[in-house]
């Protein structure tokens, strides 16, 4: 077992660092100038070849993507005297329209994602098991028929809409304040105002998955449920309700971990609709706005590179969880 | 006096969209402590599935069920076509166990074998884990399973399928039933593991006194250990008898046919093994006659159109050995 998780621990590792090497070289060819985009359009070239220096561009390529690795350990320093700037470690590179280190920028973002994703996560995993459970159990009556509409149209109907749908019912109904909506409260000083600013991107998250969910756990159910082990679970006396709960559920939802970690991984990355839609400052919002308004390479660079490493992460969580829960992986 | 399991008048069908499927009809048979009764049949006979209402292990929602199965246990008897699902449930696995064909997806991948054996055992009995765990070590030691008390915590995937059947069979008598079905318990198996485990069923009836009903198609595995065999077609009974008289009177035509089509060293080199001509008959609208009489040798024998109007009843052709066919013992054996 030991053997197993390090062997995934170091495949995850190399994974990083060759995506890291990959992420380098595309935005090496991007035709964006960071140095000229640093001082404005009516731009000296003197100065430009100057920010250049600063920011360490005006080395080869392979040299920059290896100051890029060490500042991840080691921080970084740009420049000298009186405009010298330092990012500490790990550092993702500065960003110029931000007048911030990259990292700053990602950890003022990321409790916005990490809440939307955690809450979104919970809701969906609740909603789309019990109800896959439920409409497996009862196959052909109009709770599974119920089902499947909500299957259809939940994972028919673009999240854009779904959104704004819900973002426009909450507004009717005074639920949710645009102007204040998107602005961090501790849920610690003030949980209603912490629910608010959530709870409707949450929803719309959650019922966008919980449709998958309860697809797959609907189908996984029904497949298992025709196991001949389940018969013989039957067979040997064990009650409707255990053959369901011990001997069904068991192998049935174990697949959804999967599906669970990645969704859950990639969602950590930001949820670019859901956090414009809602006015939510996490990580997919601040891509997007580095990504079309500012050409903020660094940034990309690191939401890029984090998104990646969450998505590895929980790959690794689910291959570790997978063994836990089946013998036959975890003994061979 | 009553026998230990009487079927009567069994008929399970199950409705499709292309029509009712009568997979038994109008079965009835016994079966008495200590006595092996075979079941054979091709696939589709209605040998599974009469087991399974035995078992009371059809869905009520989704088949229609109709007749008797009367189970005696500790001077009462139980129908377990009417009784409430929780008596039912107390009999699985108590009084009434059952192994399956395939032992490889028979046991649950995730769950130690040790962990499956005890659960069989905690659902009828009282007890602590602990006990439950000694139980089946106990088991698996009387199956024949080396080092036991290690292996009980071993998972299915690291035994091989003969040795899986053991730890099925062992589940199956954790509690010592009165009654064990073994449907098709060596088919999935080597033909040198096939002959370890019939063996071993055998030596465990003896130390449990129990019935077998032994479901198969092999009836070199029927002459080996069952002592009366119940021949099965399209859902009926039709031949029934001691396996001496079955093997050396088959009275029905499907028995002979069958029996023809098996086989034999003894065979000159060269010869064509007989068949039975024809396919089985869908389940859906089955003749009115004889089920088997489309494909039957002897049906030209019967005056006028008999087999094809009406159909025959199971009747006593020697003693104790029935059969359900028009012609009597002594025709059948005259136009052989």
């Amino acid at each position: 077992m030991l053997k197993y998780i390090s062997k995934r621990v170091f495949y995850a590792f190399v994974m990083l660092f060759v995506l890291s090497m990959v992420v380098y070289l595309i935005f090496g060819l991007v035709p964006i100038d960071p140095a000229k985009l640093s001082c404005g359009t009516h731009c000296n070239p003197v100065v430009v070849e100057a920010n250049r220096h600063r920011l360490g561009l005006d080395i080869p390529l392979w040299h920059q993507w290896w100051n890029f690795i060490m500042g991840l350990f080691q921080g970084r320093t740009y420049g000298e005297g009186a405009a010298m700037i330092h990012c500490p470690a790990p550092a993702f590179g500065y960003s110029f329209p931000n007048n911030a280190c990259v990292t700053e920028v990602m950890a003022g973002a990321f409790p916005f994602t990490f809440t939307l994703a955690v809450g979104a996560f919970i809701l969906w995993m609740t909603i789309g098991i019990s109800f896959g459970i439920l409409a497996a159990r009862k196959k052909g009556t109009y709770i599974d028929r119920l089902s499947t509409a909500f299957v259809l149209i939940g994972s028919s109907l673009p999240i854009f809409i779904l959104g704004l749908l819900i973002y426009i019912t909450a507004f009717l109904l005074h639920l949710i304040d645009p102007i204040t909506q998107g602005t961090w409260v501790s849920p610690l000083s003030d949980p209603i105002g912490f629910f608010r600013n959530f709870i409707f991107a949450w929803i719309t998250l959650a019922l966008a998955y919980a449709a998958i969910y309860t697809r797959l756990t609907r189908s996984n159910v029904i497949e298992t449920s025709t196991e001949d082990y389940i018969r013989t679970a039957r067979a040997k006396g064990v009650a409707e309700r255990d053959v369901l709960y011990r001997h069904n559920l068991r192998t049935a939802l174990a697949p959804l971990i999967t599906n669970a970690g990645l969704d859950f991984g990639g969602l950590l990355g930001g949820a670019i609709i859901t956090e414009r839609v809602f006015q939510l400052p996490g990580l997919g919002y601040m891509s997007i706005k580095a990504v079309l308004r500012d050409y903020d390479l660094p940034l990309i660079m690191g939401t890029t590179l984090l998104a990646a490493a969450f998505f590895i992460f929980f790959n690794l969580i689910v291959d570790i969880a997978y063994a836990y829960l089946d013998p036959r992986v975890r003994l061979n | 006096m009553s026998h230990l399991l009487e079927v009567k008048n069994l008929s399970v069908a199950f409705p499709t969209e292309d029509g009712l499927v009568q997979a038994t009809d109008d079965l009835s048979f016994h079966v008495d402590l200590g006595e092996t009764l075979a079941i054979v049949g091709e696939s589709g006979s209605g040998k599974s599935v009469s087991s399974m209402a035995i078992m009371g292990l059809h869905n009520p929602k989704s088949t229609q069920i109709s007749g008797q199965v009367l189970i005696s246990s500790l001077g009462h008897s139980t129908d377990v076509v009417t009784a409430s699902s929780e008596e039912v449930r107390r009999l699985r696995g108590g009084t009434v166990s059952m192994i399956f064909q395939d032992p490889m997806s028979a046991l649950h991948p995730y769950f130690t074998i040790g962990n499956q054996i005890s659960e069989a055992w905690l659902l009828h009995n009282d007890g602590t884990k602990a006990d439950a765990r000694k139980k089946a070590i106990e088991m698996l030691d009387l199956v024949g399973i080396s080092d036991a008390s290690n292996r009980v915590d071993a998972y299915p995937h690291q035994f091989s399928g003969g040795m899986r059947q053991r730890v099925m069979i062992a589940m199956a008598l954790v509690n010592h039933p009165k009654i064990l079905i073994a449907d098709e318990p060596t088919t999935a198996l080597d033909v040198t593991v096939q002959a370890q485990i019939l063996k071993l069923l055998k030596d465990m009836q003896h130390e449990f006194n129990m019935a077998v009903i032994l479901i198969t198609h092999d009836l070199g595995v029927v002459a080996e250990v069952a002592d009366r065999v119940n021949v099965m077609y399209a859902g009926r009974l039709v031949e029934e008898g001691s396996v001496n008289e079955i093997y050396k009177n088959p009275v029905h035509p499907y028995t002979i046919g069958l029996l023809a089509s098996v086989p034999r060293v003894d065979q000159a080199h060269g010869t064509r093994l007989k068949t039975i001509p024809g396919q089985p008959p869908s389940l859906i609208s089955l003749p009115g006659g004889c089920a088997f009489e489309p494909r039957c040798e002897f049906a030209k024998f019967v005056p006028g159109n008999l087999c094809k109007t009406t159909r025959p009843q199971v009747e006593e052709k020697h003693t104790g050995h029935l059969a359900r066919c028009h012609l009597s013992a002594a025709e059948i054996k005259a136009h052989q």
